[in-house]
């Protein structure tokens, strides 16, 4: 199928979808908002793939838009990000039938397949009109998304506030960026752009603004704060889009903004993208290290990999404006496999979480368990997810940092002090990250699933519906194919780099059972580890497991009674060791409240012990911005009084201030 | 040929991995004046624990049961992938040395997944102190491989062993040097060995390795201290071959085979020596003294990759 006719699919559907649900009683709502959700997902694939398969697409509409044209341009690099919208809208969709299933809400039903569609279009935009007006669309739909649970908990309609501010920030900062970008090349075609000749000054700032904005789309710290909020409050199908869907446009915009428009660029700009992303895997697995709310765990673990990402894709900017293609395309092709793979594990975790939201109302880690005899299906898959997670082999996560390592490491040979002092560093963050991010997943396994259950909720959990099930083990095959047979995506990639002019060098990584690399010596086997692991593993069961039948005993309770589920570990307590050695960087508050026995103080009748852990980088830099923006909202609301004449007044005056500086200008 | 080559190795550590932990038992009994059970001991324990009956606690889960044979298993591939024995292998190339540490790293999850699994105090805590050790010794390792593989252009194990015996200069350079004290420290770490963690302990306030494996009984038991011995042997040899790679068959025939059977032992015996002779003279760290360490290895890391780089 050609892709003009599958983005005109896409929107038929999402708008036949909304409609639909609109439409729909509350009992087939869910059934109507997620079928059409996971066909706008299916010609999202179908789009991006005849794109990734070498077709490219252009189209222009000039009478859609006033003052401008509706452009959309499909090449290789839009493909990729259109089939992974796509392929985590097919799930997301196929989860939401079961999820929502007669409790979803009108509003929030029908902006579903809206969200994929505008989600799905914004890597097709050609101009920048077109671009910045699906953006916002995207950014509005997945807001009012955001806030479809508000009746239920006051903490969304804060995450609602945060998000909006934060999102229209963010827009700010590209709208600024592009507009100066299209003013100076005297056109808004991304092939006007393309072809402009600016002055490096002007190309900086241009960067730097873009920058900006699409990090705090992607989560980057400290432009983070929304993302653990929102995320965590949207309903579960919207986080599995939000988290690992949406996040990647802000790579996009970076890939393409920088890479393509701007044509690569000096080397100061990816040293900050470098940064900026080994700042953000830093702290975003630090948080999520120490995290109990699970959904937010999740969150941070998005900052995270996103991070790791744009560390990627930083030392691979580097590189290339070194003129060594060979790392450059390697290390920029490490970040796009690891946005595939997080975008499969990320999917299957947040619809995890979701089950287990569903049937315990509960994202307190601190108060599941036991899930592992209750729901055994869920157990079984988020385990594979947070093997993906924890970047451990046979998990696809643990390729594609393998990947982003053989990048780094052979910088070496022929570096400048620069990249002789950022690559060892960066070496450390990517390894540090990968520690922690192994006992994050641990903690959010072993005492989210295993054990036993420690509150009512937990124990009283019934296994999902059979669609969530199955969305689920969808998720989790697109998992297990990505880590399996990397190498078949080596033409895909190839395509998405040529998209990138100081980039592309034939294709970066290659091979079929074993994973080669180009122009480096390096190889791993993702299949032949797991077919290892599989027989070694079926070798020690075979010869050492046989005769003797298994015998269940009594749990060793020192010699004490039997224990109580009071008694076990918690992920407050298993991240214990973890907030004492970061105890510098997290400043985790502890409260404790002794209360005395009303007859004497020597006496205690109960002792609370409370811990806490917040964001620090948001309460050190925001409360003076949040502090500022608010006197000055204070001093310009003396500008207006509610009165006719001092509106028009005003109108007056800031007509005849446009005409001084016009005519001053011109 | 090369086939043989595997086979031989793998089949030689599973024999002397359990021989090492006894010869380490026997300097330690020794040094400390006693007697000692012999270097067999480790081997006459597990035949018994093999033959008993593998116990489960109530309320735990298939992950419980799974996690030994994970734990071996992925043991089994680092010890079949990785130049031991001879450095040329139709394995090669399946996992570098970053494919490795990720392999061990997989056995710590299982076993730590276990201890949470349990739903005792010291099956998490075990499981907790466990896990931070192997996140804060990840930056080390990576480090440290990346020292090693800057001088050679690849992570590929057999491809630095390789070069360590055609340059043998190379191996006194302060980048090698370096890297050598950095992976010490987390060999030891990884192992589970004193100053970080006590093998012998079963108090409390000071069990890491064994508090989270507390609830294991009978051949399940057996599994797992067959798999801390090769774990042990397996970090061991690998040090030893990276830093000291002499006698590695670089050729699949018979007497290289052997040289290389026997240069594996020696050095595989000696370092188990050293180290139990170490251990008789230090205490164990205070758990928060632990992180400290670890830094401090991070820092030679980093300054062997430095250090490769500047003083080339």
């Amino acid at each position: 199928m050609s892709i003009g006719w599958a983005l005109v699919g896409v929107l038929v559907i999402a708008g036949l979808g909304a409609l639909g649900a609109v439409a729909t009683g509350s009992r087939g709502r869910a059934l109507v908002a997620g079928v059409s959700t996971a066909g706008v997902g299916v010609f999202g694939v179908l789009a991006g793939v005849s794109a990734l398969g070498g077709e490219a697409f252009s189209k222009t509409i000039p009478q859609l838009l006033p003052l401008s044209e509706v452009t959309v341009t499909v090449d290789a690099l839009s493909g990729l990000f259109c089939a992974l919208i796509g392929g985590v809208a097919v799930i997301a969709g196929l989860y939401n039938i079961g999820y929502s299933d007669g409790h979803g809400s009108r509003t929030g039903q029908s902006l579903l397949p809206l969200f994929v569609a505008a989600m799905i279009l914004v890597p097709a935009a050609g101009n920048v009109t077109t671009f910045l007006v699906l953006w916002e669309v995207m950014a509005l739909v997945s807001l009012m998304l955001v806030l479809a649970e508000h009746r239920l908990r006051p903490s969304v309609r804060d995450a609602g506030v945060w998000y909006a501010a934060m999102t229209h920030a963010g827009l700010v900062a590209i709208l600024l960026g592009l507009v100066l970008f299209a003013s100076k090349a005297g056109g808004e075609s991304f092939t006007a752009l393309r072809d402009a000749d600016l002055s490096t000054t002007t190309r900086s700032v241009i960067f730097v603004l873009v920058f900006v904005g699409f990090g705090s789309k992607a989560g980057m710290v400290p432009l983070h704060v929304w993302l653990p909020r929102a995320h965590p409050e949207a309903p579960s199908p919207v986080s599995a889009l939000m988290s690992a869907a949406m996040v990647k446009l802000g790579l996009y915009g970076v890939l393409r903004v920088g890479l393509d428009l701007l044509g690569g660029g000096p080397r100061w700009w990816w040293l900050l993208v470098l940064v900026a992303g080994g700042v953000s895997a830093l702290f975003g697995v630090l948080q999520a290290s120490v995290a109990v709310d699970l959904k937010r765990l999740l969150g941070y673990s998005t900052t995270e990999n996103m991070g790791l990402i744009l560390l990627g894709v930083g030392a691979g900017g580097m590189f290339a404006a070194d003129g060594n293609r060979t790392l450059g395309s390697l290390l920029i092709a490490a970040g796009l496999l690891h946005a595939l793979n997080h975008a499969g594990f990320k999917t299957l975790l947040f619809l995890g979480a979701g089950s287990v939201l569903r049937a315990t109302g509960l994202r307190d880690l601190d108060r599941l368990g036991g899930l592992v005899s209750r729901m055994p299906a869920t157990t079984a898959l988020f385990g594979v997810g947070a093997l993906a997670a924890a970047a451990l082999p046979p998990g696809n996560g643990f390729v594609s940092e393998w990947l982003l390592l053989q990048g780094l490491i052979h910088g070496l040979p022929g570096a400048d002090a620069v990249v002789a002092v950022a690559m060892p560093l960066a070496v450390g963050v990517v390894a540090l990250t990968a520690g922690l991010g192994v006992a994050t997943f641990v903690k959010a396994f072993g005492t989210g699933f295993l054990a036993r259950p420690r509150s009512e909720e937990a124990a009283g959990a019934k296994e999902s519906p059979r669609t969530m099930r199955f969305a689920m083990l969808v998720a989790a095959a697109v998992c297990a194919g990505l880590a399996i047979s990397p190498a078949s995506l080596g033409p895909a990639l190839t395509r998405v780099l040529e998209a990138l002019p100081t980039v592309r060098d034939g294709s970066p990584l290659e091979g079929g059972v074993t994973l080669r690399l180009t122009g480096i010596a390096g190889s791993i086997s993702p299949v032949l580890i797991l077919a290892g692991l599989f027989v070694a593993g079926l070798l020690v069961v075979v010869l050492v497991r046989r005769g003797l039948p298994r015998r269940e005993s009594l749990v060793w309770g020192c010699g004490g009674t039997r224990l109580d589920p009071r008694m076990e570990y918690t992920a407050t307590s298993f991240a214990e060791p973890l907030t004492r050695v970061f105890d510098d960087v997290l400043r985790p508050e502890h409260d404790v409240d002794v209360t005395h026995h009303a007859e004497s103080q020597y006496l205690i009748e109960s002792v609370r012990y409370r811990q806490r852990v917040d964001d620090r980088v948001e309460a050190a830099l925001y409360p003076p911005v949040l502090a500022a923006g608010n006197k000055l909202g204070a001093v310009l609301s003396r500008l207006q009084n509610g009165s006719v004449h001092r509106y028009l007044a005003l109108g007056l005056g800031g007509l005849i201030v446009v005409l001084v500086v016009v005519g001053l200008t011109a | 040929m090369s086939t043989l080559g595997v086979v031989v190795q793998v089949v030689l550590l599973i024999v002397v991995a359990p021989y090492l932990v006894g010869v380490m038992r026997q300097v330690r009994a020794r040094l400390e004046g006693r007697a000692g059970a012999g270097a067999g001991q480790p081997w006459r324990d597990l035949r018994k624990l093999f033959r008993k009956e593998p116990m489960s606690p109530a309320g735990s889960s298939w992950v419980f049961v799974a996690a030994p044979a994970v734990l071996v298993a992925s043991t089994l591939v680092i010890a079949a992938v990785s130049p031991f024995v001879a450095t040329v292998s139709p394995l090669d190339g399946v996992a570098d040395l970053f494919a490795v540490v990720a392999l061990l790293l997989l056995g710590t999850v299982a076993l730590a997944l276990a201890g949470l699994d349990t739903g005792t105090a010291f099956g998490g805590m075990g499981a907790s102190r466990e896990m931070t050790v192997a996140a804060l010794a990840e930056p080390t390792i990576l480090l440290a491989g990346f020292a090693l593989s800057a001088r050679v252009g690849s992570t590929n194990l057999s491809a630095i062993v390789e070069r360590g015996q055609q340059s043998p200069g190379a191996v006194l350079s302060p980048a090698t040097l370096l890297a050598a004290v950095a992976l010490a420290v987390v060999v030891v770490a990884e192992a589970g060995r004193l100053p970080v963690d006590n093998p012998s302990t079963h108090l409390e306030l000071t069990m890491i390795h064994e508090a989270m494996v507390l609830e294991y009984a009978g051949r399940d038991l057996a599994l797992v201290e067959f798999a801390s011995a090769l774990r042990l042997t397996v970090l061991l040899g690998l040090w030893a071959n990276l830093f000291l790679p002499w006698g590695v068959a670089t050729t699949a025939s018979a007497p290289a085979l052997l040289l290389g059977v026997v240069a594996f032992v020696a050095k595989v015996a000696v370092l188990g020596a050293v180290l139990a002779a170490g251990e008789v003279f230090m205490a164990k760290l205070r758990l928060f003294r632990v992180p400290e360490l670890l830094a401090g290895s991070f820092l030679f890391g980093v300054l062997a990759v430095s250090s490769s780089f500047f003083l080339a």
